[in-house]
């Protein structure tokens, strides 16, 4: 029965309707992946609106389609321009953008592409098996099993610390205790709001990974007066290369790709942790570890196998139990309502085909957009090798856009600038962002699945297999990331270095203090809270404070050998030729933000790509307008076929009724 | 021109002979309305894929068609804040030309049922236009060896644990029906959905559970059907005098109230059932309903309601409803009126009692 489901499936998705649709999922997926920032929600949400009336397998193809496209071609962004292609690529900008910088970006994308597409075959194929016989498997991972693999994606902060733990802990702890504003999962109390409803839902993922990584690494590139890629040439040799090197790491590929389709199987993890984990994993596994961060071909291979791998093992949660893993899979369960299709056993009796056809156009367009992401990289590439000056606002653009999708408010901005600022300051004075993220992704779990795994039974979880199971695998990986190296076994994931006699103490040191202010704060707006609501928050904040004072008491003493001491300015003096220094780069950003509080994003968009290119890019008027021009069209475009509002200002605020589209 | 009064004509006539049944609004009043080459904004203060954004998506196409002069009708989702955002935002942005309607759901109309202060929106305000009702059925193992409602008296000494998505959540109507029907359940909160909920009861995590109606029949059903699950009661629906009567997608499974009988020997009353009533009523009964904005004109109001009535006639809507809107009949016409008003009304004194029981079982603070 199976395999004549399979063959009645691929004659299914063969003919030239199905396959034109499941073209226009990979399309939209190929321009949604490209745009850094933007991910599947927004991939699925513009296709969305096509679905109502299509026939199902039709509707499936392209909603499919789009999937492992996205995840491939959102490499483009992260090795190009060190900027998260979506939240799901962000572990792939550590060693794929300074291989870039290297001029190796042939050798990182090819060797991406190439991990891709075996990790989103290897996922089709176990989503062909795994719907038949998963339902056990997803069964036996209840509260206990969930909250201990929320665990063992926070034990990879240990290899992700840079030179120093206690600065990963401390940051570690700063987005978990980020991820704790808004509503506690046990009790629905509101945990620092201020009595706004904006962080009622706690503050979006999307401006989180934006902020941390996207913003300093625009900051920082407009710094030198240059362009992307410091070698000449583009894209550089390196396309065999890249193949060379997935086959040399075949096993490796393996491991992770087998690890993406169980992480993405089992629901309640969520996917924008699942390439920091493989990450972690690779680095763990690894003898030789001091190229990691600066440019590894096999920190590039393991997150773009994983995630890509993912899609598929996502999938058999959402068909078989109606339970999306993640953001987009919640969009194409209600692609599946519109064209009635219910998630169920069903999905594995009488709808066996349609699961079918899903894998078919899973694996289908998996080729297909290995292919497109191939021939296109040459033409992408090139913005490598344009002035970054020129290239900056457009980022901004797609930053900023991508950034108020979650509640397309006004509010979002002003998120993404103020945490925007912490990046900047973070990645200056060597705080390891990726444990930020880890911690911000993994709290609400965290803290849920903990209590959940209480109430459902008791401190007795502790006994239960599985969890004894996930225990030893994490006692196997801390100790896997321990061994063979007395500095922690941790690679560099910001700058190291001690700092020499020159520089100023003091800057760190508010910075420093900053945080445990923040961790002060966070113990003072907790702490009246009910049992249930504080206790998580509480106990963060507690271990982030004492990790933020261990940082302080070198600052302070003046140890400038201390690994606790770091400032990234030190490293900067000399080759800082650009247009806009870090001051003037925050300034910028800050103006735009308050532009567009004023006359809305549209209007405040085309007065900064304007002001931007003529002061900072010193563009001629003809450029400038050109310019300009294909940024708000780019907008609009994006804006009406998502038929979005824009965030308003006070102008739109005052005159709503005189605008016109686009200005409200 | 010419085409002009021509497919309005045709709009006019689909929408009389559809609703002539229902109503008898004079078509002559509706006849200055016309909204062609018009785009109507549909709000929906949920992100793209929820219920909400589902249902008016599905129905949006059947609006287009039988509204005046057939504008553009596209969604607009303006999500947030668990959906006061948007409806706040409607409520003091949207102006009253037929141009921008909002389609709310329980868990918009529950704060502002529960006098949340947050909520900048008054329902009585809103002009309705539409009412979907939707159900659901609750149920337990069969290893309690509970057979129907009516032995339900042997599981108040036992402690029951339902999967929750949190005390003012949608998940409120099971926990007062617990509480009213005398039932000792422990609630876990931070589930994501009920498919969340549903898991956790099949891992036997949590030993009572309910799933909206599709989900129950396609997940459920089957279980049921192999020994494993007994169905206790089903939400129920309102008839046109607001009583409670069985869900048409459960004719054999007893509503709440029939349950409560079947345990307890008598009809429930109190202030805890009137309670109850309120929040089912506008957490099924009446989930989701369309509204234009305050003092929009009556012309367009009835040419809205017209528009609504035919196309939940309209035979292609019929044929495609399938899991989206069920079995469940669409009050439209002249039955949105006294639906809409039992969903958003409450009584000053049951309003008070859910409050505190909300703040001492739960601590709930609503200030």
């Amino acid at each position: 029965m199976v395999t004549e489901a399979l063959m009645e499936a691929l004659g299914n998705v063969l003919t030239l309707q199905h396959f034109t649709y499941l073209m226009v999922g990979v399309l939209v997926g190929l321009i949604v992946g490209i745009l850094p920032g933007l991910g599947g929600i927004v991939g699925m949400s513009l296709l969305l609106p096509f679905v109502y009336g299509m026939d199902a397998t039709s509707a499936l193809a392209m909603l499919i389609g789009m999937l492992p496209v996205l995840a491939i071609a959102d490499t483009f962004a992260s090795v190009l321009m060190g900027i998260p292609g979506s939240s799901a690529s962000q572990a792939t900008i550590l060693d794929g953008f300074p291989m870039a910088k290297k001029g190796q970006a042939a050798r990182a994308l090819s060797a991406a592409f190439t991990a891709s597409l075996f990790g989103g075959l290897f996922g089709a194929a176990v989503l062909t098996i795994c719907v038949l016989v998963a339902r056990p498997l997803i069964l036996s991972f209840g509260a206990a099993e969930l909250f201990m693999l929320t665990l063992f994606g926070l034990s990879m902060v240990g290899v992700l610390s840079g030179q120093s733990l206690v600065k990963g802990i401390a940051s570690c702890g700063l987005g978990l205790a980020l991820g704790m504003v808004g509503s506690a999962p046990a009790t629905g109390e509101y945990r620092m709001d201020f009595g706004t409803l904006y962080l009622m839902d706690g503050v979006p993922l999307v401006i989180v990974g934006l902020a941390l990584f996207a913003v300093p690494e625009i900051g920082d590139l407009l710094r030198k007066n240059s362009t992307i890629a410091e070698k000449k040439s583009s894209l550089g040799t390196g396309w065999l290369q890249g193949i060379k090197d997935t086959w040399a790491y075949r096993w490796l590929t393996l491991r992770c790709s087998g690890l993406g389709a169980i992480l993405g199987m089992i629901p309640g993890l969520g996917g924008s942790v699942v390439d920091w984990i493989a990450y972690g994993h690779v680095v763990q596994t690894s003898k030789d570890r001091s190229q990691f961060g600066k440019g590894d071909v096999r920190g590039v291979i393991a997150p773009e196998s994983t995630t890509s791998a993912k899609e598929g093992g996502g999938l058999v949660p959402t068909l078989l139990f109606g339970i999306p893993g993640s953001g987009s899979m919640a969009i194409f369960l209600a692609g599946m309502v519109l064209i009635g299709l219910q998630p169920g056993p069903a999905m594995v009796g009488q709808n066996l085909g349609m699961t079918y056809t899903i894998v078919w156009s899973l694996a289908i367009a998996n080729v297909l957009g290995t292919i497109l992401c191939i021939v296109l990289a040459p033409n992408i590439a090139r913005i490598t090798t344009v002035r970054y000056a020129l290239v900056a606002p457009f980022m901004i653009l797609v930053i900023s856009f991508a950034a108020f999708q979650p509640s397309r408010s006004y509010l979002d901005l002003v998120a993404l600038l103020v945490l925007g600022i912490v990046g900047i300051l973070l990645r200056r004075f060597g705080w390891p962002r990726p444990a930020f993220l880890i911690g911000f992704v993994l709290a609400t779990q965290g803290e849920r699945y903990l209590y959940q795994a209480l109430q459902f039974s008791g401190w007795s979880f502790f006994g239960r297999p599985i969890v004894i199971v996930i225990g030893l695998i994490i006692i196997l990986s801390v100790w896997l990331g321990a061994r063979s190296n007395k500095g922690g076994g941790s690679i560099q994931t910001e700058g190291s270095g001690a700092i020499s006699d020159t520089t100023q103490m003091w800057p760190q040191i508010v910075f420093t203090l900053g945080v445990a202010g923040f961790f002060v704060f966070t113990l003072y707006e907790t702490v009246g809270l009910s049992f249930l609501g504080k206790v998580f928050p509480i106990g963060v904040a507690s271990v982030g404070l004492l990790a933020a004072l261990l940082v302080l008491w070198p600052q302070i003493r003046g140890n400038r050998a201390s690994r606790e001491v770091f400032d990234g300015e030190e490293l900067r003096k000399t080759d800082d030729d650009g247009p806009v220094g870090p001051l003037r780069y925050m300034a910028w950003l800050a103006a735009f933000v308050a532009a567009i509080g004023l006359v809305g994003y549209f209007l405040a968009l085309v007065i900064f790509f304007v002001a931007f290119l003529r002061i900072v890019g010193k563009s001629s008027w003809l450029q400038t307008l050109i310019l300009t021009a294909a940024a708000a069209g780019l907008v609009m475009v994006l804006a009406n076929s998502l038929n979005m509002v824009m965030p308003e200002g006070l102008l739109q605020e005052h005159y709503y009724q005189y605008l016109f589209w686009p200005l409200r | 021109m010419m085409k002009l009064p021509m497919r309005f004509m045709r709009g006019t006539v689909v929408a009389m002979a559809a609703a002539a049944s229902l109503m008898f609004a004079a078509p002559d009043r509706a006849e200055a309305v016309d909204f062609s080459g018009k785009t109507v904004e549909w709000w929906i203060p949920f992100s793209e894929g929820g219920g909400s954004d589902v249902w008016a998506r599905f129905y949006a196409p059947y609006l287009a068609k039988h509204l005046p002069g057939q504008p553009n009708v596209i969604i607009r989702n303006v999500p947030g804040g668990g959906s006061i955002t948007g409806t706040n935002e409607f409520a003091a942005r949207a102006r009253p030309d037929g141009l921008a309607l909002v389609g709310t759901s329980g868990s918009t109309q529950f704060p502002y049922l529960l006098g949340d202060r947050r909520v900048r929106y008054e329902y009585h305000d809103l002009e309705p236009v539409l009412v979907s009702p939707t159900g659901g059925v609750v149920y337990i193992p069969a290893s309690f060896g509970i057979e129907d409602a009516s032995q339900l008296g042997q599981l108040t000494d036992r402690e029951l644990v339902y999967a929750s998505q949190g005390a003012t959540s949608l998940d409120l109507v099971p926990m007062l029906a617990f509480e009213v029907m005398g039932l000792n359940v422990r609630h876990v909160f931070g589930m994501t959905g009920r498919g969340d909920g549903r898991l956790a009861f099949e891992r036997g995590e949590a030993t009572i559970d309910y799933q909206t109606s599709s989900a129950y029949l396609t997940n459920v059903q089957p279980l049921v059907d192999n020994g494993t699950v007994v169905p206790l009661f089903s939400y129920g629906v309102l008839d046109a005098e607001g009583n409670v009567q069985r869900d048409p997608s459960f004719p054999d499974i007893p509503h709440f109230v029939e349950a409560y009988e079947m345990m307890h020997g008598e009809a429930p009353s109190g202030v805890a059932f009137d309670a109850y009533m309120a929040f089912f009523a506008s957490g099924f009964a009446a989930q989701k309903p369309a509204m234009l904005p305050n003092g929009t004109d009556p012309e367009i109001v009835a040419a809205y309601r017209e528009a609504f009535a035919a196309a939940a006639a309209d035979p292609d809507l019929q044929a495609a409803k399938g899991e989206v809107l069920g079995e469940y009949e669409q009050a439209v016409g002249d039955d949105v009126e006294p639906l809409y008003h039992v969903a958003t009304s409450i009584d000053p004194e049951a309003r008070e009692w859910v409050r505190s029981y909300l703040t001492e079982n739960h601590s709930v603070m609503l200030d």
